[in-house]
């Protein structure tokens, strides 16, 4: 029974990590890239982690299964962030068929630091 | 069901696979963010396979490896978008900037050529 919750969950696992990496080559923009690898790569790693948890049934390793798991929820959204504003600040180009750039108005847009 | 000595294989082949591709944008990447990005990914990518590795060796200890890499991933995918905000970039992107307004670049370049060719006379 836990052993194909295990088999189950480490193929979810690496299907979404597949599923990241053909996203991150096959998207055209780099805001997009970025969608596409971190909400599926954190899934990918936290399924993985969350099998190897069941798999040794252990307090220490469901504990630091629970601590890895917690981290990457943490601060996958604020490495991508800091990535996509430095990324929007150095004028990367958007995809050339985007309609809407809301910091495009000129009074919108960021003091630099 | 699949044993999980199958799945195991499948999974980290499948991951493999997500590496490869983090790998090729790396190379590819037109930007520098595009390679941030590809690194984040490798990073995180790398806690699964510590994930993984930890099933297939029956070693709980690889999960200490996930965790440690995806602390100085963290910190190394924060220091290089610190970096590349804050530095002049020279990337092809900054280039194509450059060319669709060249009055911005010429007179820095006749008054720099134009001192020159006066000693030369």
């Amino acid at each position: 029974m836990i052993e194909s919750l295990v088999s189950i969950l480490l193929i979810a696992g690496g299907l979404f990590a597949a599923i990241a990496g053909a996203g991150l080559l096959r998207f055209p923009d780099v805001l997009m890239r970025m969608h596409a690898s971190t909400k599926a790569g954190t899934l990918g790693v936290g399924l993985s982690v969350v099998g190897s948890a069941f798999y040794f049934t252990d307090d220490m390793v469901t504990t630091k299964a629970v601590l890895i798991v917690l981290f990457i929820l943490l601060t996958a959204p604020v490495a991508a962030h800091l990535i996509g504003r430095a990324a929007y600040r150095t004028k990367t180009p958007l995809w050339e068929p985007t309609i809407i750039d809301d910091q495009s108005n000129p009074s919108d847009q960021p003091k630099a630091d | 069901m699949i044993p999980v000595s199958t799945a195991i294989t499948i999974a980290m082949a499948l991951t493999v696979v997500g590496l490869i591709c983090a790998c090729i944008r790396l190379i590819l990447g037109p930007s520098r963010a595009d390679r941030v990005v590809s690194l984040d990914l490798l990073t995180i990518l790398l806690v699964a396979i510590a994930a993984q590795l930890a099933i297939l060796y029956d070693v709980a200890a690889y999960l200490d490896l996930g965790l440690a890499i995806g602390l100085i991933g963290f910190l190394a995918t924060v220091a290089f978008a610190r970096y590349i905000e804050s530095s002049p970039s020279k990337t092809p992107t900054e280039e194509v900037e450059v060319t669709n307004n060249p009055t911005a670049q010429t007179p820095i370049q006749e008054s720099i050529k134009s001192p020159a060719q006066g000693d030369l006379k």
